[in-house]
């Protein structure tokens, strides 16, 4: 076994050698510029190029000339949104988006925000999911985009999209997701959910990080948006900058690969994180799972360990590698926004941590992992004055604390 | 976060962990912190009632590594040191001893809290005991 043990895979993805196998040739005699007309060097790369659109496309189901090639999600969600609100700026000045998003998203509506657009924040219910009525009564005739995320990065619960994206459809109002972390790990498709623009990253699914690529829906509705950078007049206009094809044919190979092993690998993921869920349910009591179970990725895992603050625990896994979402891995403190939207109190909110499995990762390891969890959470849990005190039987909630 | 070796090496090896009985008229018991802000920290100690001298000292810590590598090494200080002595142990002492980085600080304002609530609890019971004398009270 290799150590430390990753499985942080909803941080990043090793590419996958297969990926980088593709990708290595047009690092050196490949090297051409895609927008180059007049010599073989451009025509390679821009059927390196095309071939990439369609692998992504396929994934997706979606047309070759509907993906945007972007540096990453981030981008993607900027893009997507900030372009839709210039571009529809006269139709209305609404967006509903859910309190769970990513900082992408939800700092990108804050910027719009301060320009005067209005932003409802949906709230999601104990399980991380919103509530359809309440996103159809938060639809007005001002409102220009409703943007919800597929899966979220720290619990992995996946939002209704086709039923978000049908309520869309019918209010004529444009549906922006991002699926950073869904993509590649099971089934998504523009046609059938409904999407009209959907980011995606390639170092969340085994591709290189630095690329990703926003999908814009070019019919039924046909959707514009308002650059955001400025230049070339590359992709269609809606994003310029010479393409980097390396990175392009690698998050390609990646889409490829995802589509082609997708059930298997999900069915595999599931299997895994079941067992690391149960044999760690099975050895400690007090051990909470954040968010859907059923409504959740397969390779994902989030679980409150009462009574033991997170960041000492991940410094008694020193040979996992995994996130909390405890204040003190942030500098500011603060727990989770996410697990405090779905109203888990402060004191579980700082204990919480996030498994994320992958393509690389095995029985022998998911054991390991357990075993030292269980260790660790036994171990500070004597240490804790918490544990102490629920075990005598005082209820924690009552207790008037110095620091309250 | 990186943490330093002293960090490191109370994280791994906590002195004195425990609990005293804290209806011992000797034991002070201190908890300060909310579970709610990701730090809670019970600090006891066991005074010498002829000496007024600490005599042992054990911690429980809800808390980062930083949080609980400053409770366990306040129970090494105030060992040995009468309750005065205690008080003047001073929350940037405990932090330049462990190398604790800014955002850190306050485990180490925590567990200035938490040595000073143990000795104002022990004074109480003293004082609650000796009504006589007004000087602990």
């Amino acid at each position: 076994m290799k150590k430390p043990i990753y499985m942080d895979y909803h941080a990043t993805t090793p590419v996958d050698p297969r990926v980088v196998e593709a990708m290595l040739p047009y690092f050196t005699e490949k090297f051409g510029n895609a927008a180059s007309r007049s010599h073989s060097y451009g025509w390679e790369a821009k059927e390196a190029v095309d071939k990439a659109r369609r692998q992504i496309a396929g994934l997706i189901g979606a047309t070759p000339e509907e993906i945007i090639f972007t540096s990453g999600a981030t981008e993607s969600d900027n893009l997507a949104i900030k372009g839709v609100a210039e571009m529809y700026a006269e139709r209305g000045d609404h967006i509903v988006t859910v309190a769970t998003e990513h900082k992408a998203v939800l700092d990108t509506c804050k910027k719009l925000a301060k320009r005067g657009f209005k932003i409802t924040y949906l709230p999601v219910r104990p399980d991380g999911l919103i509530d359809l009525d309440q996103l159809r009564a938060a639809i007005t005739d001002r409102t220009i985009l409703i943007s919800v995320m597929h899966a979220n990065n720290e619990i992995g619960v996946l939002q209704p999209i086709r039923e978000i994206g049908r309520v869309a459809r019918e209010r004529n109002v444009l549906f922006h997701t991002d699926a950073t972390q869904s993509v590649g790990k099971i089934p998504v498709n523009v046609n059938a959910d409904h999407i009209d623009l959907m980011s995606l990253s390639g170092h969340k699914m085994y591709g290189p990080k630095g690329i990703g690529a926003l999908y814009v829906r070019r019919k039924n509705p046909r959707v514009q948006l308002t650059a955001q950078m400025d230049g070339g007049g590359h992709e269609r206009g809606m994003r310029s900058g010479t393409l980097p094809v390396t990175g392009i044919v690698g998050l390609g190979e990646a889409c490829a690969l995802c589509q082609s092993e997708m059930a298997a690998e999900s069915a595999r993921m599931a299997a895994l994180r079941d067992r690391l869920r149960d044999r760690i349910l099975a050895e400690l009591d007090e051990v909470y799972i954040n968010g859907s179970m059923e409504h959740r990725l397969p390779n994902s895992l989030n679980l409150s360990f009462a009574y033991v603050e997170g960041e000492s625990l991940l410094m008694g896994l020193k040979d996992v590698a995994v996130s909390s979402g405890s204040a003190c891995t942030s500098a500011t403190l603060e727990p989770s926004y996410v697990l405090k939207a779905l109203g888990v109190g402060d004191e579980l909110a700082h204990t919480s941590i996030r498994f994320g499995l992958g393509r690389f990762n095995n029985e022998e390891e998911v054991d390991y992992v357990a075993g030292r969890v269980i260790e660790a959470v036994q171990r500070l849990r004597e240490l804790s004055p918490l544990y102490e005190m629920a075990k005598e039987g005082v209820n924690l909630k009552k207790v008037e604390w110095a620091a309250d | 976060m990186q943490y330093s070796d002293k960090v490191l090496e109370h994280y791994e090896k906590p002195r004195n962990v425990g609990s005293l009985d804290k209806n011992d008229p000797g034991v002070g018991t201190g908890m300060v912190g909310a579970p709610a802000c990701g730090d809670v920290m019970k600090l006891q100690i066991k005074v010498n009632s002829e000496s007024g001298v600490i005599e042992e000292a054990r911690f429980k810590t809800f808390g980062c590594g930083s949080a609980i590598a400053s409770s366990s090494l306040v129970t090494e200080w105030v060992k040995g040191k009468t309750l005065d002595e205690a008080l003047e142990i001073r929350n940037s002492d405990i932090a330049t001893e462990l190398s604790l980085p800014p955002v850190k600080i306050h485990c180490s304002v925590l567990a200035e809290d938490a040595i000073k609530a143990a000795i104002e609890d022990y004074r109480k019971k003293q004082g609650s005991n000796h009504r006589d004398d007004p000087g602990n009270s």
